[in-house]
């Protein structure tokens, strides 16, 4: 072995940084799954009469679906009786009023994560400077920050348990409207279980004034997490949405079923943004999250837009296709991702783009990153039906080789219902090359700066979608998990 | 300052070098002239360090050090710059931050602080007109869409922003019409300096006519067969190769 093969093995075997366990009390139902633990999730959160019928509503439909087994991925089944459905850090009653009911050890390890859920320190503060900020550890949310000034604005921003004791209507009329119950296998799960998440509400006209975002952990050994996000926005309003994730490392597998939806009224904007880094297992396969997870936007008013940013580098398996109904005349969804596998990860992911008003447009970008053993699937639909006159799609899916054990599978599906409909498809497929590495070396560069460079020279295009300070984060996300991956 | 000592290089099991020396002094241009298929290529490439060119027997000594025990980028920290035959592209990194970021690992490596970004523009406005390249130029992918003149100013820009010590130049001349021949040419001539030395590996002796070389060496199946001064070059252009190919045989 060479001296510089070895330190790249030495690379490849670090460790992922957000993989330690909070010591924390906490109240997890045993694991199992029936109408009982259904009840006791939703007596929990106290949550009214509807939302409890619709649960179970679900979980009878769920019982009676196969589960799902199209996507180009390999996993031992799932028993959902050994998985717990609900897990909370012991709090005070009614959960936190103040930063000093927060449990030291959860403001610790969210620190240790780097976000900030101390407003003051915020405000002060260097990093971020603009961000409202909703915790979720495990089944609950634990603090979201900003709340009054947002709500000086009008915005609504608050975990989704809570909208339902507050703004039960809102729920009850936009829960499940874009993806209803039975959509999917783990959708309908996830209407029967999910615990907890993030609502947003942005009234007609507003500008949300600061960036919202989600930062999910899973910490308890054996728990699914099963959030569900709703963000509306009515006429003419603007909001821009974040969402991270990471976990422990464990040698068993645990399971990520979330459910997102957005809905756009007419001349509104959403900017949805994820970056995904749950645990994604050893390099022999063992452990990791399973990631499935459905996101779908509906642009309800003309002019509307949905944009959907990812960079998806954690998990042993993602399962998502983040994906735009273009309802509205002149609507527009946009789809822009880097999904990185490495070691035995697999993701099959993409979008669907449904133009159903006239001149929607919709733009995909998708790059896909392969190294070591790890397995890249593009699963994309485009969709124009009957009535979209003037329809137009961009669809462009690059995909990057590192080593000689790695897949980059494509699959994008196209219907076209409307002859004036304009479709353009463009994709790659490409290897680091040894004289790109070579050039780079001579001009001083260490192997490992020249494989960043290159990499994140083939996702600018995602990237500048990111809001400034995550686009940041997510370079260097890049560089950490493709560590040690040419050679 | 570079010393060649015997050297033989294999490539896929093949030796392309045999026992081939050369002195390289401060401040010395060298050209290295050679019919297709006689090695100049693989010298240039294996003083860089390139992967698959390996070192069978010689020695390379660079400022006193072994330079086959060095890494690529360690050579390129050492001061040592190959302008390459065939530039490569890299989509999404504009020029100015691919320079940035080597500029920077050079300084790095020489225990230097980093330039500050005020520093960084003045000079490489600075070294762009001194190739004639326009500001936008910098802004686009590393080579990505460049005209083949385009990619070779490019690499003396980056030799000028590098300031190597030893300077290699690979076929620098290849696809390369006049005017864009003189302005790379007036670029290197402008880099000369009792510091810096240069290799320039060419095929041609047209580019001489701009760069006017101290010594001349001929290689011919992966040894240097004759030495001389800019006359040699000359000479060969009007005799071409196969006079020298004669030569050797009569041994």
């Amino acid at each position: 072995m060479s001296e510089s093969t070895q330190e790249l093995d030495a690379l490849v075997h670090r460790e992922y940084q957000e993989g330690f366990v909070t010591d924390i009390e906490s109240d997890t139902l045993p694991p199992g799954l029936n109408e009982d633990v259904i009840r006791e999730i939703s007596r929990r959160k106290n949550e009214p009469e509807f939302m409890l019928e619709w649960r179970l509503e679900a979980y009878r439909k769920w019982l009676d679906m196969p589960e799902p087994n199209w996507a180009h991925i390999n996993y031992s089944k799932i028993n959902f009786q050994d998985i717990s459905y609900f897990s909370a850090p012991k709090n005070p009653d009614d959960g936190p009023e103040s930063l000093d009911e927060v449990d030291p050890r959860l403001l610790e390890t969210y620190a240790k994560l780097g976000i900030p859920l101390d407003e003051q320190k915020v405000l002060a503060g260097v990093k971020g400077a603009n961000i409202a900020v909703d915790a979720v550890f495990d089944s609950v949310s634990v603090r979201t920050t900003f709340r009054e000034k947002l709500a000086e604005a009008g915005v609504i921003f608050c975990p989704i348990s809570e909208a339902l004791q507050d703004h039960p209507e809102l729920i009850k009329k936009y829960l499940g409207s874009v993806v209803p119950q039975a959509d999917n296998y783990y959708a309908c799960l996830n209407s029967a279980v999910f615990s907890d998440g993030s609502f947003v509400y942005i009234p007609k006209g507003v500008r949300c004034p600061m960036e919202l975002s989600t930062y999910f952990r899973i910490n308890e050994m054996n728990t699914g997490q099963f959030e569900r996000t709703l963000i509306i926005a009515e006429e003419g309003a603007y909001v821009s949405y974040l969402e991270g994730c990471t976990a422990p490392m464990r040698d068993e597998n645990q399971l990520h079923a979330a459910v997102v939806e957005l809905v756009a009224m007419e001349g509104a904007e959403i900017k949805y943004s994820t970056v995904q880094n749950w645990y994604p297992g050893d390099e022999y396969g063992r452990g990791g999250i399973y990631n499935f997870v459905t996101k779908r936007g509906a642009c309800r008013g003309d002019r509307a837009k949905i944009s959907w940013t990812q960079v998806e580098t954690g998990s042993a398996i993602t399962w998502k296709y983040p994906s735009v109904i273009l309802y509205g005349d002149d609507s527009v969804g946009e789809f822009y991702s880097v999904a990185l596998t490495h070691n035995m990860q697999q993701a099959d992911t993409g979008t669907k783009m449904i133009h159903i008003g006239k001149n929607t447009s919709s733009t995909i970008i998708s790059k896909g990153i392969s190294a070591g053993r790890g397995q890249n699937t593009y699963r994309g639909q485009v969709k124009i039906l009957r009535g979209a006159d003037g329809a137009r799609n961009y669809s462009q899916c690059d995909s990057l080789l590192m080593g000689d054990q790695c897949g980059a599978h494509t699959f994008p599906y196209v219907e076209v219902q409307n002859k004036t409909a304009t479709l353009e498809h463009e994709a790659s497929t490409s290897k680091i090359s040894e004289d790109q590495l070579f050039y780079l070396r001579q001009r001083g560069l260490s192997e490992e700066s020249a494989v960043s460079m290159i990499v994140n020279g083939f996702c600018k295009a995602v990237f500048r979608e990111l809001p400034m300070e995550f686009a940041v984060e997510a370079q260097k996300l890049m560089d950490v998990s493709l560590e040690g991956a040419v050679g | 300052m570079l010393s060649i000592k015997n050297l033989t290089v294999e490539v896929d099991g093949k030796e392309i070098l045999k026992n081939l020396s050369l002195e390289v002094g401060s401040g010395e241009v060298h050209a290295i002239m050679g019919p297709n298929g006689s090695g100049k290529s693989t010298l240039a490439n294996v003083l860089a360090g390139r992967d698959g060119y390996e070192v069978t027997g010689g020695s390379i000594t660079y400022l006193g050090k072994d330079l086959t025990e060095l890494k690529i980028e360690d050579r390129a920290g050492e001061g040592l710059f190959l302008a390459f035959q065939y530039p490569v592209e890299i989509p999404g990194v504009s020029n100015i931050a691919m320079l940035k970021a080597a500029v920077n690992s050079l300084q790095k490596y020489r225990g230097e602080e980093e330039l500050s970004a005020g520093e960084f523009l003045k000079l490489i406005k600075e070294k762009a007109a001194m190739v004639e390249m326009k500001q936008a130029f910098l802004q686009r992918s590393v080579n990505e869409g460049f005209s083949g003149g385009e990619k070779k100013r490019n690499e003396i820009l980056q030799m000028a922003m590098l300031e190597p010590t030893l300077a290699v130049l690979d076929e620098t001349d290849s696809g390369l019409d006049i005017d864009a021949l003189k302005v790379v040419a007036s670029g290197v001539n402008a880099l000369r300096s009792p510091e810096r030395s240069m290799i320039i590996v060419t095929h041609y002796q047209r580019l001489l006519d701009y760069i006017q070389p101290d010594f001349v060496h001929v290689l011919a199946e992966g040894n240097i067969v004759k030495t001389g001064d800019r006359t040699l070059a000359l000479e060969l252009e009007e005799r071409g190769y196969s006079w020298i190919e004669q030569q050797v045989a009569k041994g």
